[in-house]
Formats: C-alpha cells, structure tokens, sequence
C-alpha cells in the first residue's frame, strides 16, 4: 500500500463527471497487488484444467510433427494440392498465422506510439501470442517446399551460393518474404524479451525455489530498476516500438506481394497490401480476444483486463473489419471497372463458382459479424465478444483460402482448371498447428508474467509522483 | 554477514510513494551527489531531470545499426545478382535498388533493432550478475512497491553518518541501511 496516511490529508480539486476516464487498474489497487495478482499466476501451481488442456495442444503439437515427418519422407503428394492449385491449405495456413501475429506487435508499438496506456494490460499475452503465431507460419512455406533440405540448404532462402555457384535471386517477392517473416520474428522476439527483463527481475525477487531463482536471475540479466537503467531502458523501448511500426506494416505488406506482384487473376491488384495489412489486423485482435477472455476470467484479472479493455479492442475489430468489408466491395469494382474479363471472371467464380461457400462463409464472418460491435450493450457481454471474435478467426482463414485457392483453380485456361480438395494430412497439420501453438501459450502463462508488471504499475495514479495517490502534498 | 574488514558500498534509502522519491532524488542532485542512483519498480516520469540525467544515447547504437544494415542489404544484393554471377531473370535488369529495395529495408529493421537491445545492455552494463544491493533483503521490494536510493561510498561527497543524517532527515527517508561490498 503507498502510505494511506499522507495521501488521506490531501483532498484534490475533482474535475467533472464528465471528464473522468475509467481507471485502467479498477478498485484502485495498490502496487503490491498488482504485483501478487499478476506474478500469483505463474508462481501457484496452474489450476486443475491446465493439464488436460495442456495434454491435448501436445497431442495436437506431435500430430503435427508427425504429420510433417510423414511429408518429408514421402512427397507433397499427400498434401491434397496439385496443378492448378499448387498453393493452398499450406499457404492459407502461412498468411492465417502470419497475420494473427500482427495484433500483438500493433499492440505492443503502435499502440505505444499512440500513447494509448490501456496497451499495457494486454501487451504480453498479444506479443507472445505474436511469436507463437510466428513460429506456426514459419512451418508451412518451409515444409511446401517438400524437400526441405534444399530449401534450407544455401542457394534458394539463404543468401548463399548452392551448388553451381548460383546466389539466390532477390527479384522475387517470395525471397523477400523470407527475409520479412524472419526479421519479423526477430524483433517481436527481441522486444518482448525487453518488455520482459524488469518483470522476469520481480519473479526473480519473489521467488523461493532454487530452478526459478537460477533461470528468473538469468534472464533479468541483474536488473534492479535503477533510474539510469530506466533511462536508456524506456529510450530502447521507444526505438523499438518505433522500428517495430513500419515492420509490422512491411511484412504483410511483402506477404502480399507474394500474391500481387504476379499475373494471376485475383491476385494481380494493387489494393492488396493495405487490405492485407487490416486483416492481418482484424485477425490478430480476433485471436487476442478468442485468448484474453478466458485468461481474465480463469486467473481473476478482471481488475487488470477491463471491460473496458474488451470494448477498446471491440471498437478496434469494428474499424479494421469495415476496412476489410471496403476492401471486399472495392476489389469487386475494380474487376468490373477495369475491364478485364479474366479478373471479372476470377470474381464472379469466387461468389458463385464451385467454392461459393467458402466465399460467403467468409462475407459472413467477416463483414457482417463485427458490425454487432456499434452496440455498447454487445460490446460488453464478454461471452458474445468471444463467440464473435471466434468467428472472426474462422472469417479470417477463409480469407486467405477464397485468395489462394479460388483464384487458382480458374485463371486463363479452361483446358487446365481443376479443383482442389484437402487431403486428412492437410487438415491435421493445420489442426496441429493449433496445438503447438497453444501448448507454447499455456508454457507461456505456466512460467512468465502474463501481463507487463512493472508497464501496468506505471499508468496507475500511484505511479504519479504529482498525484495525491502517489503521496504528493497538495499544490502543483 | 558483516565483518570488520567489509567495506561499505553505500547506503540504502527506502521510500514508500513515488512523490517521496521524487523529491528526495531532486534533494540529493542539488546536495551535489554524483554516484548514486534511484532504484524504483517502473519508471518514473520526469525521474531523469530530478535525477539531472542527460538524455540517453541509445538511439546512436540504433542509428549505427540501422545504417549498416541498408548498406549490407543492398551490397548484397548487388554483389550476387549483378557482380558474382550475373544472370537475367525475367528480362529484369541485373541491379536496381528498387527490387533490392524490401530486403534492404527488413535489413536497416533487424539491425537497428539488434544495435538498439545492445546498445542499451552495453550503456547499462547488463547483464550484471552480483551486486551488493542484491544481499540486502529489504532490497527485493524494489520490483515490487518499493522505491529506493543508493548513494555509493566512492562518491567524494559521502560520509557515513553525515549522508545517514541527510537521508532520514533532508530526503525524509523511511528506512536506511548500509550495504556491505
């Protein structure tokens, strides 16, 4: 408690009704509880439904690496994809993953960038949720290549030569991918563990059994929250979030390229990389949601993840899916405006051709779905944010598939248009996928702090050494 | 535990608000300390210019890094599709900074992100192990509610008991201790 004695002589002139924002932490808590509320989830032992989750996202997790060594060994063939469509669950698979992974770096930088403080209560879980995405993109254009070895191997994804001495050639936007997935995965990586060194010190501080002490004081690197560290420490902080700002614009950007930058009707447009990028955001809240609701509720955070929070990031998924809606209209203009009958054509098949279900399961989830966000009353039942935001998440993979898949089973030559059914490897690898990614989360809330401790500490009044909660005397 | 032939690192203020450090740390800049330093769990805003700080020079290391990774980016690429082994892709030209343009730009972002975290471990001297403060018990409050300030015994300015008396009486310190090297 921050001295209840000073600050209880000290009556500060209220401002109106009006004017008072929601406190970011409610039932004014003090510093210690923040402290116990949010380290307390990952020092008791995790609650009895841990394990079975748990045992279930490792299964999904071996699935898929069986499933992956059943690939390598055998051939792409028992993917189900083939000409035409060359590119599909695998690819549907990347872009779902990579752009789940864009909420938690806008969270973390541009929100940062943009002084929103409610940031700070939900950064943690989005950033992690970002690397873990991240780690399950990376799985899919790694292992379409088939055998992987060479595509690991110098000369096609490494700058290096291969084997007659050829260097990798850097006029194909596939190449850039590479190199934008992997920074991308280096710096979300590299200021996570920045956001994490001050909280990882308080674990470290807390801590009674020997492992957690030697691996906690490892990793805080002999942090103490010296003001001198402090100093460069929120410089490198501000750098970070805003190198990460135009890297969380670029990557998405350059997936997209990987389409547009190609002759393929469907793909061919301009408008691709915003109209990415807002769905990689949409996507990504999307996630943020379908994982903070639960987590709020089953470890009693509800102080520290606000309704308030829930509404913010509802008014968000509300902004960038009406972005998304737009781009869905827009792109229908420009295949008849442009006059092309090949793109008009590719447009029409994708409404009503073989794969109009997947077509309006997407128009569904996506455009008509978060339009329920204009109501407040919506916006605030926590469990019809999280159907939706589910919904959202399924809206947003048929996305990429409706792109990838519908686009090529049809381009200029009916002689070769086919279509494309996954095979069982196809849909367990992908399932799998979902499995390691939440067995990384569920490690993640079992062993670090699942919100920015010492980031949340400082937006409270008590952080405030000019406000009468954080003991000053009156006059200033 | 403490023995005759321990040298003092310094002494340990603990303050319980953020507005009694604030202060105090204002009270030790114009008492002229010059090694000591403020210990709280978050930052506190405008801490710096009560402390009298100068600004951080991390973003040089950013700079640094940011610059040698457009150069590496786009040497790279210039050196192996147009110098090495030239080979026409596509009736595309050899080299233009344009198509080399997305892979430089990931480049100057990776190592300025790399100059930036060491940059600011580097300035920071992290990681750093052993530190006398971490045997003082009362200490581990600090990453959690508690504010603290150390004025070292190397400082010119430092006297056992005249900085005792300054700290509990000028700095209105809760608790003070010393701390063994």
């Amino acid at each position: 408690m921050a001295s209840p004695g000073k600050s209880a002589a000290v009556k500060a002139p209220e401002p109106p009704a009006e004017l008072v924002r929601e406190p970011l932490v409610l039932n004014n808590r003090s510093l210690g509880w923040i402290t116990n509320a949010i380290a307390g989830v990952c020092e008791k032992p995790m609650p009895i439904w841990w394990w079975p989750a748990f045992i279930v996202s490792v299964g999904g997790m071996l699935t898929m690496f069986s499933l992956i060594a059943y690939l390598v060994s055998t051939g792409v063939g028992v993917w189900g994809l083939n000409h035409p469509a060359a590119w599909a669950w695998d690819i549907t698979n990347f872009v779902f993953w990579i752009g789940i992974g864009h909420a938690g770096t806008l969270i973390s930088a541009v929100l940062f960038l943009l002084r929103q403080k409610w940031r700070t209560s939900v950064n943690r879980a989005a950033e992690a949720m970002t690397i873990f995405a991240v780690a399950c993109a990376g799985i899919f254009p790694v292992f379409h290549t088939g055998r992987v070895w060479f595509a690991l191997l110098p000369g096609y994804l490494f700058p290096a030569p291969n084997a007659n001495e050829i260097w990798p050639q850097f006029r194909s936007p596939l190449l850039w991918d590479v190199f934008a997935v992997s920074t991308y995965g280096t710096v979300s990586l590299l200021f996570w563990y920045v956001g994490l060194i001050p909280d990882l010190a308080t674990l470290r501080d807390r801590s009674k059994g020997l492992m957690r002490r030697f691996f906690y004081g490892l990793f805080s690197l002999g942090w103490t929250g010296s003001n001198r560290h402090w100093s460069n420490y929120e410089k490198a902080y501000l750098l970070l979030a805003g190198l990460s700002t135009p890297l969380v614009l670029s990557v998405h950007s350059i997936v997209s390229f990987d389409f547009a930058v190609s002759v393929v009707p469907g793909w061919h447009t301009t408008i691709f990389p915003p109209y990415f990028v807002a769905g990689a955001i949409f996507s990504g809240f999307g996630m943020v949601l379908t994982l903070l609701i639960p987590l709020r509720s089953l470890f009693k955070l509800e102080d520290v993840i606000t309704l308030r929070h829930v509404e913010l990031m509802c008014k968000v998924l509300l902004a960038t899916g009406s972005i998304v809606g737009y781009a869905y209209g827009m792109e229908f203009f420009i295949a008849w405006y442009g006059g092309s009958p090949y793109e008009l054509y590719a447009f029409k098949n994708r409404a009503f051709g073989p794969y109009w279900w997947s077509y309006w399961a997407m128009i569904s989830c996506n455009v008509i779905s978060p339009h329920f966000f204009w109501f407040k009353k919506l916006r605030t039942s926590v469990l019809f944010v999280w159907i939706v935001s589910i919904f959202v998440n399924i809206g947003m993979w048929f996305e990429r598939f409706v792109i990838i898949v519908t686009s090529l089973h049809r381009d200029y030559l009916p002689s070769s248009w086919g279509y494309f059914t996954p095979s069982w490897v196809d849909v367990m690898t992908f399932v799998g996928s979902f499995g390691l990614f939440m067995t990384l989360f569920l490690l993640f809330i079992r062993f670090l702090p699942v919100i920015a401790i010492s980031e949340v500490k400082g937006v409270t009044p008590q952080a405030d050494p000019h406000h009468p909660l954080g003991g000053a005397k009156g006059h200033h | 535990m403490s023995s005759n032939r321990s040298k003092p690192h310094g002494l340990l203020a603990e303050f319980h608000t953020a507005a009694d450090i604030f202060e105090a740390a204002m009270r030790c800049r114009d008492a002229g300390f010059t090694k000591w330093d403020v210990y709280t769990p978050f930052p506190i805003h405008g801490m710096d210019e009560a402390m009298g700080l100068r600004k951080s020079p991390v973003g040089w290391f950013t700079f640094c890094g940011g610059f040698t990774g457009f150069f590496t980016g786009m040497t790279m690429i210039w050196y192996m599709n147009k110098f090495d082994y030239p080979l026409v892709v596509g009736g595309k030209p050899l080299f233009t900074p344009l198509f080399a343009f997305p892979v430089s730009y990931e480049m100057t972002i990776l190592l300025s992100a790399f100059g930036t975290l060491f940059g600011m471990f580097f300035l920071n001297q992290l990681p750093k192990f052993y530190n006398p403060l971490f045997k003082n018990e009362r200490f581990k409050k600090s990453t959690d509610d508690r504010f603290f300030i150390c004025i070292e015994a190397t400082d010119p300015k430092f006297g056992t008991d005249a900085t005792r008396t300054f700290l509990t009486e000028k700095c209105h310190a809760a608790v003070v201790e010393l701390v063994e090297d």
